[in-house]
Parts: C-alpha cells; sequence; structure tokens
C-alpha cells in the first residue's frame, strides 16, 4: 500500500471477525439482463419517496446507490417545504450521476394522498418513510397496487395497525412482492456473526437479555403551535411527541433493540409488566409520550427480556442488547461488540453500513426474483414494542395475545387539513398523559 | 495513490502559500497575559530561555462544574518530525523528515474525557446554573453564545464507559468548536494541537519509533491498543507518561490535530527549518483531516509517534440521515483529541486564517438543523441556533 493515506487498519479489513455473511454491495451487476418483471421494458428499478424526512432521504439516497440502474422518480409528503428541501439535497448527493434522481414537478407530491399519487406512478419500488402511525393504511395501498415496498420501522403504532399490515403481507407473500423492513441489525454484520455463535450455543443455556435505548433524545419541537396554522399541523410538525402519529419512543427507538433479542431468541414474548413515566421533559411542547420505560418481556420458556429506554440526557445512557447464558456473555452497541464465553473472547465490530446492505439485500432479490418478505417479523416486532407501551402506560400485565386482538385505533381512517386531531391540548396547552392504573390499552 | 494526488493537487500551491505567510509572522504576536515579557525567538534548538521557561503546570477548573484538567508546558523547540525509511511499520506518508521548529505551548496532561466535553455538549454548566439560581459570569455569558452540536441520536460512549473516559466520535469542527467554548469559559486561549506541535510534544525529546523507544513490547507499560485493551478505550491516566508528563500520546483514542492530511510531510515546503507549519484545511472539504497516536483499536506500528491517521468518510457511514450530521462520526470510535494553550495568540483573523478555530462556513445552516437527529422540517431548533460569536 504505497503512498495511501494511512487508515486505521480496522477499516482496511473491513471486519475483524471474519464473518462470511454474504453483503450484497457488488453482485448485482452479474445479473444484469436476468428476468425482470418491472414496468418500463428493461432493468431500471423506479423508486417513488414517501415521506421526505431525514431518514426516509437517508434511505432513498441508500436505495439509489445499488449496483444496477435504479433512479428515484416520484417523491411525495405532507408539506411542500419537505420535498424540496429534501429534493434539493438528494439531486446535490448524486451530482455526479443526475439521472439517478428525476423527480420532475409532476411527480412531486403534497398533501395526505401524496402517498396514493407516488404508488400510483410509473415505479417499481416504494419507500415508505412517513411517520408510522400512517404506515398500515400505505403499506395496505402499496401491496394492493403490487409494488414492491421497503418500509421504515415501526411499522404501526396499535394492534389495528399490526394487524392490517401482517394481512397486506400475506397478500405481498400472494404476489411475490418483495418487502423489506428497515431493522437494519439484521443485515449488519456483526449481528450475524453474534447469531451465529449464538445459535450454535457458544452462550449455553440464556437465562435473559438486557436491552436499551437510553439516550439523549430526539429533536426538540420546532414549530410553536403559532407558528403553525392550526393544531394538525402543529402535531404533525411535531410528530415525535404525540402517541397517535409516532408511538412513543419505545416503538419508535426501541423497537430495534427489542427486535434483537426476539430475533436472537427467534420467538415473541408472552407477557409484559411495565413501569414509566414523564419525569425530565415536563413541558408542553413535548405532548404526551413519556421520557422512560422499563418492561420486562416474559417468554413461553419463562425466560426474561429486561428492557429500557429513556430520553434524558446527561445521565447513564447506553443503546445495546446483551444476552447472558450459562458458558458466557453477548454484548452488541451496534457496531461494537462482544462476545465473553469460558472458551473465549470474540470482538465483532463491524465498519459496513448496514442502511446500505440492507437496501442492496432487497434489491438484489428484486434482480434475482428472490422471496424476500420481512414483513412478519417487522410487524411482531413492532407489536411487541407496543405490547411494552400498554404494559406502561396501563401498569398493568398484558398478554400479547391479548394485546394484537386490541381494537384500540389510534390513527383516524380519514384526514384533511380541517381535521381535529384524536388528541387535543386542554385550556393551558396541555395534552393528556397516559396514567399508569387508569389508563386502557383496550377502550 | 494516483486518485489522492489528483484530488488534492489543485488546493495546495493556495493553501500553503498562506500557511507559510502566517507563520512567519506567529512570531510577532502578543504573547498572553501570563507571560507579558516572552518573546518567540527564531533560533534554532534547544528550548527558549526567558519567561517561556518559566511556564508552570497548572491545573484548569470549568468553573459551576466541579470538572477540571491539568496541563504540562512545552517548551519550544526544534526537532525532526517524521520517520526514517528504514523505521519498522512506516507509512510513505510519514516523510521526508522535515526539521520543525515549535513555539511554546501548554498540553492537556490527558485526552479531553467525556466529563469535560459533556458540559459543552449538553449544556450542563448552563442547567446547573439555572438549577442553583447561580447569575451567569462575564465568561459565562460568552461561552454561552458559543455554537453547540445537536443531539446524539444514540448514546456515543457505545458502551465503553463515561465517567473519566476520554470523548469519542466528534467530528474535527465539534474538537475544534469545544476549543472555542472551553476559551470563552476560562479565559485562556485553547484549541488543538498542530500535527507539528502534537509529535513535538509525543516524542519529548526522542527520535525512536515510541517516546519509549523502539521495541513495541513495551507497548503494554504506556499505550492501550488492540492488544491490550479488552476492545474498548479505558480511562485516561492509568499507564505511564511520556518524558515531558503526558499520558496516553501513544493509544487510547487518536487525537484530532489542526491539519489537512496530506500524502507526505508538507509537500511544496521548502527550505532548511519549517517554523510552526500547518496545513489548512478547507472548509468545503470535511475529509481528510489528521489525528495521531493511533488508538485502543489499532496494532502497535499504527501507534508509533510519527504514524499519521486520516479521516474520511467511512468515518460517518452509519449516520443514517440526509443530510448527514456535522457534529458526529459515528463510526469513529477511536477517536478523540487533547487541547493545547499557545503561549503566544494572535488576533482572531490571524487564528482563523492558521485554521486554528473552525472555518468560515464551516458550521453550515443544515449542521445547526441537525441532519443525524432531522426529520427536515426546515426550521433549525432555538437552542441551536446560535451563531459563532467573534
Amino acid at each position: 500500500m504505497a503512498d495511501t493515506p494511512r487508515i486505521d487498519s480496522s477499516r482496511r479489513d473491513f471486519m475483524k471477525a471474519g464473518t462470511a455473511a454474504a453483503i450484497g454491495t457488488g453482485v448485482l451487476s452479474n445479473f444484469a439482463g436476468s428476468a425482470k418483471a418491472y414496468s418500463g421494458g428493461d432493468d431500471t428499478i423506479r423508486v417513488g419517496l414517501v415521506g421526505c424526512g431525514g431518514r426516509g432521504t437517508g434511505a432513498a439516497k441508500q436505495a439509489l446507490s445499488t449496483e444496477g440502474s435504479v433512479k428515484l422518480v416520484a417523491m411525495g409528503d405532507i408539506f411542500e417545504d419537505h420535498l424540496q428541501s429534501k429534493l434539493g439535497n438528494l439531486q446535490a448527493q448524486f451530482k455526479s450521476r443526475p439521472e439517478r434522481v428525476d423527480v420532475p414537478e409532476d411527480r412531486q407530491f403534497v398533501g395526505f394522498d401524496a402517498f396514493k399519487k407516488v404508488i400510483d406512478s410509473d415505479i417499481d419500488l416504494v419507500i415508505l418513510a412517513t411517520p408510522p402511525g400512517f404506515r398500515p393504511g400505505q403499506f395496505e395501498y402499496a401491496v394492493e397496487k403490487g409494488k414492491h415496498i421497503f418500509m421504515e420501522k415501526p411499522v404501526a403504532v396499535d394492534a389495528p395497525g399490526v394487524r392490517k399490515v401482517l394481512a397486506a403481507v400475506e397478500e405481498a407473500k400472494k404476489k411475490d412482492l418483495k418487502v423489506g423492513v428497515g431493522l437494519q441489525r439484521r443485515h449488519q454484520p456483526n449481528y450475524l456473526e453474534a447469531l451465529d455463535r449464538y445459535r450454535n450455543g457458544d452462550l449455553g443455556e440464556v437465562l435473559f437479555w438486557r436491552v436499551y435505548w437510553n439516550s439523549a433524545g430526539v429533536w426538540d419541537p420546532r414549530k410553536s403551535r403559532s407558528q403553525c396554522k392550526n393544531e394538525l399541523e402543529y402535531q404533525l410538525r411535531n410528530w415525535y411527541y404525540y402517541t397517535w402519529i409516532c408511538g412513543d419512543h419505545i416503538v419508535e427507538q426501541h423497537i430495534h433493540n427489542i427486535d434483537v433479542a426476539c430475533w436472537f431468541k427467534d420467538q415473541y414474548p408472552t407477557v409484559a409488566r411495565g413501569m414509566g413515566g414523564r419525569q425530565f421533559r415536563t413541558d408542553p411542547k413535548y405532548g404526551q409520550i413519556f421520557d422512560h420505560f422499563a418492561v420486562q418481556f416474559e417468554f413461553d420458556d419463562d425466560t426474561h427480556v429486561f428492557s429500557e429506554c429513556r430520553h434524558i440526557p446527561r445521565v447513564w445512557n447506553s443503546v445495546s442488547e446483551k444476552a447472558y447464558g450459562t458458558k458466557g456473555m453477548l454484548d452488541m452497541a451496534d457496531r461494537r461488540g462482544r462476545m465473553m464465553t469460558d472458551s473465549e473472547r470474540v470482538r465483532l465490530t463491524s465498519d459496513g453500513d448496514p442502511y446500505q446492505i440492507e437496501h442492496d439485500d432487497m434489491q438484489e432479490a428484486i434482480r434475482k426474483g428472490k422471496s424476500y418478505n420481512e414483513g412478519e417479523y417487522g410487524a411482531m416486532s413492532t407489536m411487541t414494542a407496543i405490547l411494552g407501551r400498554m404494559a406502561t402506560y396501563s401498569g398493568k400485565d398484558i398478554s400479547m395475545e391479548k394485546a394484537l386482538a386490541s381494537d384500540k385505533s389510534l390513527v383516524p381512517t380519514e384526514m384533511t387539513w380541517e381535521s381535529e386531531p384524536p388528541v387535543m391540548p386542554n385550556d393551558k396547552g396541555e395534552y393528556p398523559v397516559p396514567m399508569p392504573g387508569v389508563y386502557s390499552p383496550f377502550i | 495513490m494516483e486518485t489522492i494526488r489528483t484530488r488534492y493537487a489543485g488546493s495546495q500551491w493556495l493553501v500553503f502559500s498562506a500557511v507559510i505567510l502566517a507563520s512567519a509572522s506567529w512570531a510577532e504576536v502578543a504573547p498572553a497575559a501570563e507571560a507579558e515579557a516572552a518573546t518567540a525567538k527564531a533560533e534554532t534548538g534547544t528550548p527558549e530561555s526567558g519567561p517561556a521557561s518559566e511556564m508552570k503546570p497548572y491545573t484548569e477548573v470549568i468553573s459551576g462544574t466541579g470538572v477540571k484538567f491539568d496541563l504540562v508546558p512545552i517548551p519550544g523547540g526544534t526537532f525532526t518530525m517524521g520517520s526514517p525509511a528504514d523505521e519498522e511499520g512506516r507509512n510513505p506518508d510519514e516523510g521526508p523528515q522535515r526539521k520543525v521548529k515549535v513555539s511554546p505551548f501548554w498540553m492537556g496532561k490527558h485526552e479531553v474525557t467525556w466529563d469535560e466535553y459533556d458540559i459543552w455538549s449538553f449544556r450542563l454548566d448552563e442547567l446547573r446554573r439555572e438549577q442553583a439560581g447561580i447569575k451567569p459570569t462575564n465568561l459565562d455569558v460568552k461561552a454561552d453564545a458559543v455554537t453547540r452540536p445537536t443531539k446524539p441520536y444514540v448514546d456515543m460512549t457505545f458502551e465503553m464507559g463515561h465517567d473519566g473516559f476520554p470523548a469519542i466520535s466528534m467530528t474535527h469542527l465539534a474538537a475544534k468548536m469545544y476549543c472555542v467554548w472551553l476559551s470563552e469559559k476560562t479565559g485562556h486561549y485553547y484549541r488543538l494541537p498542530t500535527e507539528a506541535e502534537w509529535e513535538y510534544a509525543c516524542r519529548a525529546g526522542t527520535n525512536t519509533p515510541y517516546s519509549w523507544g523502539d521495541d513495541p513490547d513495551d507497548l503494554e507499560d504506556y499505550a492501550w491498543n488492540e492488544d491490550t485493551s479488552d476492545f474498548q478505550y479505558m480511562k485516561i491516566g492509568q499507564l505511564k507518561p511520556n518524558a515531558w508528563g503526558l499520558f496516553d500520546m501513544h493509544g487510547n483514542v487518536a487525537e484530532w490535530v489542526l491539519d489537512r492530511y496530506t500524502p507526505t510531510l508538507y509537500p511544496g515546503m521548502e527550505g532548511d527549518l519549517l517554523v510552526n507549519p500547518v496545513v489548512v484545511p478547507k472548509a468545503t472539504e470535511e475529509y481528510p483531516r489528521v489525528a495521531r497516536g493511533g488508538s485502543w483499536d489499532q496494532p502497535a506500528d499504527e501507534l508509533r509517534s510519527a504514524s499519521r491517521l486520516s479521516s474520511n468518510p467511512d468515518w460517518k457511514i452509519q449516520d443514517p440521515q440526509i443530510p448527514q450530521s456535522i457534529w458526529y462520526f459515528t463510526d469513529a470510535l477511536h477517536v478523540g483529541f487533547r487541547v493545547v494553550r499557545p503561549l503566544h495568540v494572535p488576533a482572531k483573523e490571524k487564528r482563523i486564517e492558521m485554521g486554528w478555530e473552525p472555518l468560515p462556513g464551516e458550521v453550515t445552516e443544515d449542521g445547526l438543523k441537525g441532519g443525524w437527529i432531522d426529520d427536515g422540517d426546515g426550521s433549525a431548533p432555538a437552542d441551536v441556533r446560535r451563531e459563532l460569536k467573534d
């Protein structure tokens, strides 16, 4: 490596643990010209983006950074300003390949029905990346229209939404549509290596897990009530703080860590018990969501996953998953991980970009006609996080069976700019906050 | 190799000419208040005499927080920078060897810890004052006005420890902005070291591959690296210091310096002696910039005194948002920094010209909005919307 810049050796090796996990990048060009089933009569994958936030735009960038011919042809958002600013960002990202961002004015859609117009455009693959409250209806519509779908996590905020997604997943399978869900740890090389070792029994009998998303929190509300034309716009602009749009942070973020435990265990919990509340983020501008949850998920075999998520800065924080077995422990913290067993210490670090790999893998499946559907676990991991929220909001022990059957729907079926949102502030501007012992997840 | 040269060839001459100009006039600037009689002399050789040699170690207390850190004086002097062609494990970017003179400064005895860094990034000092009903001092008011980073999306310790552990994963810009804040907060001028100052301080008068000598097997007494660190960074100051009393210069976390990375040492700069050289980065090019000393994540030869690390976009690869954050390197878990305090502090305009502080344009409008945590509604939250003030 004469005359090359000295970059860290960990980057040069890509991954020290040396897993044999499949990395999608670089494979696809071999398949140009193979059987293809998309519109337009060439092998270009035409992509539509629904939800032009930072993550949706990131997902679009990754979808457009795969091998093979792919282009973004339609974008939709509730807000015009979102769409314009992110279109500009994407054009800047693809300055050297401008043909990949082909979204003329007549394929820019704004409003509550923008998702339908994007899906009805001549696209092969839709990225669903709005706040999660809207996901089930959008997913159902995309399946109905026969599109391949990449949707961000979580896929719903309530049990009716999860059931709707599960039903549509079955439809998608019948139509052989490819469904990706943005739980990118499932594509992350060091997690796949850890999974191999876990399933191989390296930890012995696994007794329990600890999973965390304890962090400083997310963005502060950026619009005041007076800056918005009405209450609905105010809540949609500041969507994170309203359970009906976001699901609360146990669902919106902590799903990642809960999903890892359920994935490794290959089962979902039967019961959850939890506690939580609002201790730090008490200002009415923070809507109605909690700032901390602690949940015990109990499984059929009497093992437990102990889960915490917290949005408080300047305290002990951790975003990680740890499994404890009779022969050792696994300690994963995203790009960093390790396994300590009676016989060895294994470092589990990866530097690949799982956000890219998940799109590489999905588009490879589309091009090769491989079956590919992450919808079921996407829905069930979403439901597990919702179960944790239900147990915490109510203070009760709640079974998965009962939770999944709940008819309590948080999201209105139809909405216009004249609609009143499902939660409203009192005359002091305060929103209803769930009270344990009083709140019911069923009525 | 060709790609790299081509990519940077366009801007090099312009930048270097500015640097030479800057370094020539640096010695003429007013000294810091504590050493009024000091003048930086141009001759080469042993550490300078006069008040500079009376610089003392001291402890800086970050007011209102109980957090402190130690500084040790580094006398000005001349040394040979880079490694000889026959040094084991050498990379060509460590040459050609150069004779370099640096002016006196104090250097952080340790890497900057989370205890220090979080005061700035999470406004701990402001909140403590609010809670206790304490009025801000004049220094507090100026420090409060310095731009702070947006909130990180995840916990940036990645489970490796917080109190007493080195801060990591900040961008070059974030490290520089911390120094701006620290300067306002304390009334003493702090910045990142130049690459030359860093190597001078690391070598501490030696010309061996490591400041303890040439045997990598002695590493375990002095440095945390991939063989000794249990796959993570470690608490500061647990091993032996170098001859000038600096801990963890080799290993633990690699340390940001001010310079842009170049594939050889100071290409285009002629002369027998380079005085206070620095390769000023361009605001529009976030990469490559230099980190020194190697880390817990690297093999021994990358911990050598002359070894250089070049930042690159992979350090941010897992930042999933567009636009990406200007404050966090989601994948640089091995990179931190330490501060220096130069004895002589030039005027603001000169400092920016020499790259001592965030460059004009380096803080973007998007960067104030959030990047990594922003969902794209177009306006920055009030609590990060602060402009960098003169």
